[in-house]
C-alpha cells in the first residue's frame, strides 16, 4: 500500500515539473518575438481549451505593453472576443481591454466604438458589468472630449435596465463619473442625451438592490465632487434611504445628506407630521444626529465625522447634542422653548440620579414630548459613550471642531471632555485632551473640571501626561487654587516621573504668564517665606524647587509688585537660573539689581536685526576679494568663519543659516589650502605629507559637501549646484593627487573617464544654472570639454589643475529659511553608573528617547547606530510608527533598541548616536529607503572612522553602561 | 386569523419571577422562568399550575429560553424541571449555563441552610436541571423542531445575557430579557438587527428614566467613594454576586490604581472567585476595551480587592466592602448594614433598582427608622445614596432597540405598571404601532398576518418579469401562473407545466362580447373610427387594422357588423381569450362608453 502510495506521490510530482517546463518554454518563445501582438495573436490560436487561453491571458497581463502596439493587441483581443465561446475568457479579455486603455501616452478613442459594439450582442453580466468598466476607463482618459463622453453615459443608461445588479452598479458609476457637468452641455447636444442625469440617478435611489442603491448615491456624490449643484429635490428621497436595512447605503446617504446641506443651508424644509418649518441645515444636522446612534458602527462613526463640520448649524439645535433630556420640541416650535424647559424641569423623565423622582406625576402635555424624532438630543452624550472607540474618537474630533467656531458650545462641551479624559482606551483620552488644548482659548476651567484633568497627570504614559503638559500650557484658569492644586499636582508628577522634568517646567512657564495676578498671593507661601524668621535657603538643584521659581519668576515679568516679596538667595538663584535656563526664565526689571536687568531692548524689528546684517556684510566682503594675495584670503576665510560660528551659537534663530556658509567658506578654504602647497610640480614619491594633506583635504570636502546637502532643510536648487560645483572641485582634487601618487597610467584612464561623465551629468542636471556660473570651474571645463575628451590623463590632469588655480569663487546666496537638522537624546542619560546586566547572547532592550528637529522625512533617514566597544557597529532603523510629529518641524523618536553581545569581564560603556542617511542620488535614494522601512534590519558593517558610508551623524553619542554576564550552566 | 398569545405569570406589571409563555403558531415557549426577592412563601416561584394541572409540563411546552444568570429570570428552573417536572429542551447562552449553578446553589444554600426551609430543591436537582441545558453561541440559529427556530443576540446587561428572537414559519417574537444600550466598564451595548418581529417583549424597568451619562455617574461615585474614604469612613455597596459587581470592581480597582489609595477593598462571598473566573474565561462576551487588552492583563484579574472575612466588619479605619444580595433584604450586607448604620460618617450605597419590601427600598424611600426581625428598631444614621449602575436600558434605550428592530407590536413587562403605562403611551405615539401591558396571569392575543411564501419556477418568474416595464419595487405585479397547493406546499408554475403534472388537457377559454354602438355610417367606416379611437387611447399596446375589416387589440378581435334589424346600430363583437380577461374587460367598457363624438 505504502509503495503505491509512494508511486502515485511521485507521479503526480513529475507531472508538475512537465507543466512548468511547458510555461517556460512557451514565454521564452515570446521574448524573442518582436511583436506583442503577433505574440499574443500565436498564443491565442494555439489555445486549445479556454482554461489555456485563460492562461495566456493572465500571463500577457503581467507585462507592459509599449504604447505603439497597444492598438494592434486590442484589435487582436477584439477579434478574439468575438469568436470566443467561454464567457471567462471574454471577462478576462474586456479586463485587459480596460488595463491596455490605461497605457500612459495611448488614446483609446480608436477603440471605444468597438468596445461599444462589443456591448450588443453581450449576454453574460459579468462580461456586461466588466465591458462598462472597461469604457469607464476609456470615459476617464477621453474626458475632455464631451460627445464620446455623452455617448458612453447613454449606452450606461441603455443598460440601466439589466437584471444583473453588476451591471447596474457599473453603468451608475460611469454615469457619475462621466455624466454631463455643465448644464450649457447638456443643451447642446440633443434632447434625448440632455436626459437630466440627476434624475436618472435618483431613480435608482430605489432600487431593488442595496448594492446599486449604494452605487446610485455613491455617482450622485462623485457628480457633486466633479462640480455639478446638486438638486434639493433628492434631499426628501435621501432621508428616506436613512431609514435603509443596509449599512453601505445609510453610510452613503449621511454623506449625501452631508452635501446637500452645505449646498442649502438656508433654504426651509417643512418638518412632516406637523406645520413648522425649519432651515435645511437645522434639519440634516438632526437626522444625522439621529445616525449617532444606528446599529451599525460604520454608520456612526461616519455620522460622528460629518457632524463636526456642520458649522452654519443654529446654536441651540447644537447645544441639545449635550443633553439628552431635552425632550425637545423645540425642533417643532421653537417659540416654545420657554415652556419645553419647563416641562422638563418639571421631571417628565428623571435622571436617574435621586431614588424616587421618577414616581409618576400628572402629565403635562404628552403630546409634545418627542423621543425619537429629536434625534439631535443627546447626540454626543451617545457619541461620547459609545461602546466602540472608533465612534468616540470621532464624536471627540467632531465636539472639536464645532466648540473652535463656537464658544458658547465650547463652554458647554467642556463637561463631556474633560469626562472623556477618563475614557478606558488611551487614544481616546489623547485625543480628548489635544481637543481640549485646541479650543483653550474660548473656556477658562473651573476647579472641580481642573481637578478631573490634572488627575490624569498620574496616568503611566508618557504621551498622556506630555499632551496634559500642553494642554495646561494654555489653560485659563480661574482661581488661585486652581493654579496652586495645578503646581502641586505638577510637583508630584516630577517626582513620580522625573523624566518630566523640561516639559513640566515648560507647561510652568506658561502657567505662570498667563496668570501672574493669581500667582501672586502664593509667593510667600510657595517661597515658603516669613515675615520674622529666615528660612533656610532651598537646595538650588532640586528640580522642583526650580519648577517653582519658573512659575514665579514668569509671573513676575508682567506683575512689578512681585520681586518685592523675593528674599535674597531668591535674587542669587534668578541670576543663576536666568544664565542656565534662559529659554524658561525671562529677563525681569528687578530693583537695585542694574546689572541683573540688562536691558535687551524689545524694539528692534526683525527686519533690521543686526546680526542678520552682520552675517551679510561679512559675505559680502568675502565675495568680494577675489584679489587679495592667498595668504590674505586665507586668514580672511578663517576669521569669517570663526566669526559665522560664533554668530551661530549666539543667534538661535540664524544658526542654520551661519553655520551652512561657515561649511561652505570651510570647503573653500580648504580648497585654497590644499592648491596653495608649493611643492605641487615636484615629482611625487617625495612629498608623501603633502599628498596626504590635499588628499584629506579632498576627502573632508566631500563630507561636508554632503553634508551642506542633506543636513539643512530649506535648500534650494541655487544652493544645490553651488554644492555640487563644490563637490566637483573636490573630485579634481582627488584626481589630480592621485595622478601624482600612482605611478602607471592605466588606473587614470578610468578615473578621468569617470571624472568627465560627472561633469557631463553635472552639465545635464543643472544645465538652467549654468549661466549664472561665469568663471567659475566648471564654466571654463566645459569649454575645454572637446579637449579634454581626446587628450591623454596625463594632460586631463594638468588642464584641470590650472583651471582648478585660475576658477573663481562662487557666491553662495542664501535661502529665506534655512535650519540644520539637529538631535537630541534624551534617553538613555548617559549618566548612570549602574550597568545594565544581561545574560550573553540574549537580548536587552534599550530604551531610546530624542527629539529631532528639522528632518525631513525621519521614517526613512534617520538611524540609531550602537557602537560596541570592540568596535564592531550595529545600525539600526527605526519602524515608522516609533516617530511622533508633536509639532511642524519637530519630530520625536522613541523606540527600542536591542542589544546582544558576547560575555564580557567587566562593565564597558557602548555609545548609541542617530545617523542620518542619504543617497547621492536623492530620488533612487527615497524609493529604496520606503521600501526596506519595513523590515527593520539589523545591518552590522566594519566601522569606519568618520561613520559609515551614506550616513551622517547627527547627535551627540550618548554612553551606555553594559555588562553582558556570561550565561549560567 | 393566525395569531400568537402571550401569558406573563410572572414580570407582568412587575418586576421578580420573570416567567413568560408565549404560544406562536402552535408552539409554546416558556420565557424566563425566575423567583420573586420579595416573597419567602409560594409566591416566589411563578404558579405553573397555570400551563397544567395534571401531567407532565413537556407535553404542553415545546422549549424554554432562560436569557441570562438573575435568579429573578432563572431562579425557579430547577423546581420547575425536577419538582414540577419538565423534561424538553433548556436554552441559554454558555456564561449563562456555566454561572447559573453557582447562583442557584447559593441560593439553595441560603433558604435551606440559613432559613432552614424544607421542600426545596437540592444540589443534586440543579445539577439535574442542568444536564437538560442546551447551550447557544450568539447569533446561531438553533432548530428546536422542524419549525421553531431561535437565535440569540448579544444584550449587554450582565455577562452572557441575550435576546432571544422566536421564529416559526413567517411569525415571530422577541424577547429581550434584561438588555442595555449603553455599554459599560466591562460589558459593550445590546444589538439586534433590523429582524421586523411581529411582537418584542421588552422590559421596561426604567419606562420613566432617561439617564445621564455613564461618565457623570462613574465620576459620581468615585467621588463619594474617595470622600468618604478620606475622612475615615466605611463604604458599604450592597450588589448581586454578579453583574453590576464586577464593573464596579473593574471601575474601583483603576481608580485606586490610578490615585494610589491605601484603602482596603473587599468582595464579600466566597462564589465570587468561581464567577470571576468565569469571567476571565468568556472574555469575547465583554467590551471591545477588555477584549483588546487582556493579552497584556485580564482586567478582572484585580490587585485591589480582596476577599472579606466577618471579621473585617469591626476592623477600624476606612474601608470599601461590596456585599451580597443588592436589595439589603438578606445575607451579610444586612449584617454588615446593621453593624455600619449608626454611624454618619459611613455611607451605603444603593447601586441599582430595590423591589418594594426590602431593607433597600425603605432606606431609599426615605426611613430612617427600620424594624428588623425580633421587634429591633434600628436607626440609620449612616448616608444613603442611590445611584443607578444597574444595567437596564432607559426610556431612550428601549425606544432605540424599538427603532432598531422594527416590530409590528410591543409588549412590556418587568416594570411598574403606572410607568409602563407612560412608556406605552410614548411608543404609540412615536412609532405608530400598538402596544401591550399584560398583567401576570393575563392573556394577550395578536393577530398576525404573516405572509405565506410560495414557491416559483425561474423560468416563470424570468419569463413574467420580462414582459410589461421595468420591475418596479415595492408594488404589487401581476403575473400568470397557476397556483398547486399540494402536500403542505405552495407552488406557482407556468400553465403548460400544471397541466402536464396533472395530466390535464388544455381548453381554451373565450369570452365573446357584443357592443351596441349607434353609428349611422358604413360598417368600415364605423371600424375605422373605432380603430382611431382605440389607437388614441392604448398608446402601450399594438393596436392594428386587419384587411379583413377586423380589429385587433393585441391578441384581442374586434369585428363590427350592422344590426340586423336597425342599420343605425351597428355591433361590435369582442372577443378575447381567459388570459388577456384583464385588457378584454378593459375594452368593452371602454367601447360601451361609446366613441368620441367629434370624429375627424
Amino acid at each position: 500500500m505504502a509503495a503505491h502510495l509512494k508511486k502515485r506521490v511521485y507521479e503526480e510530482f513529475t507531472k508538475v515539473v512537465q507543466q512548468q517546463h511547458e510555461d517556460l518554454s512557451a514565454k521564452k518563445l515570446r521574448l524573442t518575438k518582436p511583436s506583442k501582438s503577433a505574440a499574443l495573436h500565436v498564443d491565442l490560436c494555439k489555445a486549445t481549451s479556454p482554461a489555456d487561453a485563460l492562461q495566456y491571458l493572465l500571463q500577457f497581463a503581467r507585462k507592459p505593453v509599449e504604447v505603439e502596439s497597444v492598438e494592434g493587441v486590442v484589435r487582436i483581443l477584439l477579434e478574439h472576443y468575438y469568436k470566443e465561446n467561454d464567457a471567462s475568457v471574454r471577462l478576462k479579455i474586456a479586463s485587459l481591454l480596460g488595463l491596455l486603455s490605461k497605457t500612459a501616452g495611448f488614446s483609446p478613442d480608436c477603440i471605444m466604438d468597438d468596445a461599444i459594439n462589443t456591448l450588443q450582442n453581450e449576454k453574460s453580466h459579468q462580461v456586461l458589468a466588466q465591458l462598462l468598466d472597461t469604457l469607464l476607463v476609456i470615459g476617464t482618459k477621453l474626458t475632455e472630449n464631451p460627445s464620446v463622453r455623452m455617448r458612453l453615459v447613454e449606452v450606461a443608461c441603455k443598460h440601466l435596465t439589466d437584471s444583473s445588479h453588476g451591471v447596474r452598479n457599473k453603468c451608475l458609476q460611469l454615469i457619475g463619473c462621466l455624466g454631463p457637468v455643465e448644464k450649457g452641455v447638456a443643451k447642446e447636444v440633443e434632447s434625448q442625451a440632455a436626459k437630466d442625469v440627476q434624475k436618472i440617478i435618483g431613480d435608482h435611489f430605489n432600487d431593488q438592490d442595496p448594492r446599486v442603491r449604494t452605487a446610485a448615491i455613491k455617482a450622485m456624490l462623485q457628480l457633486h465632487e466633479r462640480g455639478l449643484k446638486l438638486q434639493q429635490a433628492i434631499y426628501s428621497q435621501a432621508c428616506k434611504l436613512l431609514a435603509d436595512d443596509y449599512e453601505q447605503v445609510r453610510s452613503a446617504a449621511v454623506q449625501l445628506i452631508w452635501v446637500l446641506s452645505q449646498l442649502y443651508p438656508e433654504s426651509i424644509v417643512p418638518i412632516p407630521s406637523s406645520n413648522e418649518e425649519i432651515r435645511l441645515v437645522d434639519d440634516a444636522f438632526g437626522k444625522i444626529c439621529h445616525m449617532v446612534s444606528d446599529g451599525s458602527w460604520v454608520v456612526r462613526v461616519q455620522a460622528a465625522k460629518l457632524l463636526g463640520s456642520m458649522q452654519q448649524v443654529s446654536s441651540h439645535f447644537l447645544e441639545q447634542t449635550l443633553d439628552k433630556k431635552l425632550m425637545s420640541d423645540l425642533r417643532r416650535k421653537r417659540t416654545a422653548h420657554e415652556r419645553a424647559k419647563e416641562l422638563y424641569s418639571s421631571g417628565e423623565f428623571s435622571s436617574g440620579r435621586k431614588w424616587g423622582d421618577d414616581a409618576p406625576k400628572e402629565e403635562i402635555d404628552t403630546g409634545a414630548v418627542n423621543l425619537i424624532e429629536s434625534g439631535a438630543c443627546g447626540a454626543f452624550v451617545h457619541g461620547l459613550e459609545d461602546e466602540m472607540y472608533e465612534v468616540r474618537i470621532a464624536a471627540v474630533e467632531a465636539l472639536c471642531m464645532l466648540a473652535q467656531s463656537s464658544p458658547s458650545f465650547a463652554e458647554k462641551c467642556l463637561d463631556f471632555l474633560v469626562d472623556m479624559f477618563n475614557d478606558e482606551i488611551e487614544e481616546v483620552r489623547l485625543q480628548s485632551i489635544h481637543t481640549m488644548r485646541k479650543i483653550s482659548n474660548n473656556i477658562t476651567l473651573r476647579e472641580d473640571q481642573l481637578d478631573t484633568v490634572l488627575a490624569v497627570l498620574e496616568d503611566s504614559s508618557r504621551d498622556i501626561r506630555e499632551a496634559l503638559h500642553e494642554l495646561l500650557c494654555c489653560t485659563n484658569v480661574s482661581t488661585k487654587e486652581g493654579i496652586h492644586l495645578a503646581l502641586v499636582e505638577l510637583l508630584k508628577n516630577l517626582t513620580k516621573y522625573p523624566t518630566d522634568r523640561e516639559s513640566i517646567w515648560k507647561c510652568l512657564k506658561f502657567l505662570g504668564s498667563r496668570h501672574p495676578t493669581l500667582v501672586l498671593p502664593l509667593v510667600p507661601e510657595l517661597l515658603s517665606t516669613h515675615p520674622f524668621f529666615d528660612t533656610p535657603e532651598p537646595d538650588m538643584d532640586d528640580p522642583a524647587y526650580i519648577a517653582v521659581l519658573v512659575l514665579i519668576f514668569n509671573a513676575a515679568k508682567s506683575c512689578p509688585t512681585m520681586p518685592a516679596l523675593f528674599s535674597d538667595h531668591t535674587f542669587r538663584h534668578y541670576a543663576y537660573l536666568r544664565d542656565s535656563l534662559s529659554h524658561l526664565v525671562p529677563p525681569l526689571r528687578l530693583p537695585g539689581r542694574k546689572l541683573v536687568s540688562s536691558p535687551v531692548s524689545p524694539s528692534i524689528t526683525p527686519h533690521e536685526d543686526p546680526s542678520q546684517q552682520f552675517l551679510h556684510q561679512s559675505l559680502e566682503r568675502v565675495y568680494n576679494l577675489q584679489h587679495l594675495d592667498p595668504q590674505g584670503i586665507q586668514e580672511l576665510l578663517e576669521f569669517t568663519i570663526r566669526d559665522l560660528q560664533r554668530l551661530g551659537e549666539l543667534q538661535s534663530e540664524l544658526a542654520g543659516m551661519a553655520d551652512f556658509t561657515a561649511t561652505y567658506l570651510q570647503c573653500q578654504l580648504l580648497l585654497i589650502k590644499a592648491l596653495q602647497e608649493k611643492l605641487w610640480n615636484v615629482a611625487a614619491p617625495l612629498y608623501l605629507k603633502q599628498n596626504a594633506l590635499a588628499s584629506a583635504a579632498a576627502k573632508q570636502i566631500l563630507e561636508e559637501t554632503y553634508k551642506m546637502e542633506f543636513m539643512y532643510s530649506g535648500v534650494e536648487s541655487r544652493q544645490v549646484v553651488i554644492i555640487h560645483h563644490m563637490r566637483l572641485q573636490a573630485k579634481a582634487l582627488q584626481l589630480i593627487v592621485t595622478a601624482r601618487t600612482t605611478r602607471g597610467v592605466e588606473p587614470l584612464f578610468g578615473m578621468c573617464e569617470k571624472f568627465l561623465q560627472e561633469v557631463d551629468s553635472f552639465q545635464r542636471c543643472f544645465i538652467s544654472e549654468l549661466p549664472h556660473m561665469q568663471g567659475s570651474f566648471v564654466d571654463k571645463l566645459l569649454d575645454l570639454m572637446p579637449r579634454l575628451v581626446t587628450s591623454k590623463p596625463s594632460e586631463v590632469v594638468k588642464i584641470l589643475q590650472t583651471t582648478l588655480r585660475q576658477s573663481t569663487f562662487l557666491h553662495l546666496p542664501l535661502p529665506e529659511q534655512l535650519h540644520r537638522a539637529t538631535a537630541n537624546i534624551i534617553e538613555p542619560t548617559g549618566e548612570s553608573d549602574n550597568p545594565l546586566r544581561f545574560t550573553s547572547g540574549l537580548v536587552v532592550a534599550l530604551d531610546v528617547d530624542a527629539t529631532l528637529e528639522h528632518v525631513q522625512d525621519p521614517q526613512g533617514t534617520v538611524k540609531v547606530q550602537v557602537l560596541y566597544p570592540d568596535g564592531q557597529a550595529q545600525l539600526i532603523h527605526p519602524k515608522p510608527a516609533d516617530f511622533r510629529n508633536p509639532g511642524p518641524g519637530r519630530h520625536r523618536l522613541i523606540t527600542q533598541v536591542y542589544l546582544s553581545h558576547t560575555a564580557w569581564t567587566e562593565p564597558c560603556q557602548i555609545e548609541v548616536r542617530l545617523l542620518l542617511a542619504y543617497n547621492s542620488n536623492r530620488s533612487k535614494a527615497s524609493a529604496k529607503i520606503l521600501k526596506s522601512t519595513w523590515s527593520e534590519s539589523l545591518e552590522a558593517l566594519p566601522q569606519s572612522e568618520n561613520g559609515i558610508e551614506g550616513t551622517i551623524p547627527f547627535s551627540k553619542p550618548v554612553k551606555v553602561y553594559i555588562m553582558p554576564k556570561p550565561a549560567r550552566r | 386569523m393566525p395569531e400568537i398569545k402571550v401569558t406573563p405569570l410572572g414580570a407582568g406589571q412587575d418586576v421578580g419571577r420573570s416567567c413568560i409563555l408565549v404560544s406562536i403558531a402552535g408552539k409554546n415557549v416558556m420565557l424566563d422562568c425566575g423567583m420573586h426577592m420579595g416573597y419567602n412563601d409560594d409566591r416566589r416561584f411563578p404558579d405553573f399550575s397555570y400551563i397544567t394541572q395534571n401531567g407532565r409540563l413537556t407535553d404542553f411546552l415545546d422549549c424554554v429560553i432562560i436569557s441570562h444568570f438573575h435568579l429573578d429570570h432563572c431562579g425557579a428552573l430547577p423546581y420547575f424541571s425536577e419538582m414540577v417536572g419538565y423534561d424538553g429542551p433548556i436554552y441559554m447562552t454558555h456564561p449563562t449555563k456555566a454561572i447559573c449553578p453557582i447562583l442557584l446553589e447559593d441560593y439553595r444554600k441560603i433558604t435551606v441552610d440559613k432559613k432552614g426551609e424544607t421542600n426545596f430543591f437540592t444540589s443534586q436537582m440543579i445539577k439535574d436541571c442542568m444536564k437538560k441545558v442546551v447551550a447557544v453561541h450568539l447569533h446561531q440559529t438553533v432548530q428546536v423542531d422542524e419549525e421553531l427556530e431561535i437565535k440569540a443576540y448579544y444584550a449587554g446587561h450582565v455577562l452572557g445575557a441575550a435576546m432571544f428572537q422566536i421564529k416559526v414559519g413567517c411569525e415571530s417574537v422577541v424577547y429581550t430579557g434584561d438588555y442595555n444600550m449603553t455599554p459599560d466598564r466591562h460589558l459593550g451595548a445590546a444589538w439586534i438587527d433590523k429582524c421586523r418581529p411581529d411582537l418584542l417583549i421588552s422590559e421596561s424597568t426604567y419606562a420613566t428614566t432617561i439617564r445621564d451619562s455613564k461618565r457623570c455617574r462613574e465620576r459620581d461615585f468615585l467621588k463619594k467613594v474617595h470622600e468618604t474614604v478620606e475622612r475615615g469612613g466605611k463604604v458599604l455597596i450592597p450588589v448581586f454576586a454578579l453583574g453590576r459587581a464586577q464593573e464596579l470592581c473593574i471601575l474601583l480597582e483603576t481608580f485606586w490604581e490610578r490615585m494610589n489609595l491605601k484603602a482596603p477593598i473587599y468582595f464579600s462571598t466566597g462564589l465570587t472567585e468561581k464567577a470571576n473566573h468565569y469571567y476571565k474565561l468568556f472574555i469575547t462576551w465583554t467590551n471591545q476595551k477588555i477584549r483588546k487588552t487582556f493579552v497584556q492583563r485580564n482586567m478582572f484579574e484585580f490587585k485591589h480587592i480582596k476577599a472579606f472575612d466577618r471579621a473585617f466588619a469591626d476592623n477600624p479605619g476606612p474601608m470599601v466592602v461590596f456585599a451580597t444580595p443588592g436589595m439589603l433584604h438578606a445575607g451579610q450586607s444586612l449584617q454588615i448594614f446593621r453593624k455600619w448604620a449608626g454611624n454618619e460618617k459611613n455611607m451605603v450605597i444603593m447601586p441599582g433598582y430595590c423591589v418594594q419590601g426590602t431593607v433597600g427600598h425603605k432606606i431609599l424611600s426615605g426611613q430612617r427608622k427600620l424594624e428588623m426581625e425580633g421587634r429591633q428598631i434600628l436607626e440609620v444614621k449612616m448616608q444613603v445614596e442611590y445611584m443607578s449602575f444597574s444595567a437596564h436600558a432607559d426610556a431612550k434605550g428601549i425606544m432605540q432597540l424599538i427603532r432598531q428592530a422594527e416590530p409590528r407590536n410591543v409588549l412590556l413587562v418587568h416594570g411598574e405598571a403606572k410607568k409602563m403605562e407612560f412608556l406605552k403611551q410614548k411608543i404609540e405615539q412615536e412609532f405608530h404601532v400598538s402596544c401591550y401591558m399584560p398583567a401576570n396571569g393575563e392573556t394577550t392575543t395578536i393577530f398576525t398576518n404573516p405572509s405565506i411564501p410560495v414557491d416559483i419556477s425561474l423560468g416563470l418568474l424570468k419569463r413574467e418579469t420580462a414582459i410589461g416595464l421595468l420591475p418596479d419595487v415595492k408594488k404589487p405585479k401581476l403575473m400568470h401562473g397557476t397556483l398547486i397547493m399540494k402536500d403542505n406546499s405552495f407552488r406557482l408554475v407556468s400553465p403548460e407545466q400544471a397541466l402536464k403534472e396533472l395530466g390535464l388537457a388544455e381548453h381554451q377559454l373565450r369570452f365573446t362580447c357584443r357592443v351596441h354602438i349607434q353609428d349611422p355610417r358604413k360598417e368600415h367606416e364605423t371600424v375605422l373610427r373605432v380603430y382611431n379611437h382605440l389607437k388614441g387611447i392604448l398608446k402601450d399596446y399594438s393596436v392594428q387594422h386587419l384587411p379583413d375589416g377586423s380589429i385587433t387589440v393585441e391578441s384581442i378581435l374586434i369585428q363590427a357588423t350592422a344590426h340586423s334589424e336597425d342599420q343605425g346600430t351597428k355591433v361590435l363583437l369582442v372577443s378575447w381569450t381567459y388570459q388577456d380577461e384583464e385588457l378584454g374587460s378593459y375594452l368593452t367598457s371602454l367601447l360601451k362608453k361609446g366613441l368620441p363624438q367629434s370624429t375627424s
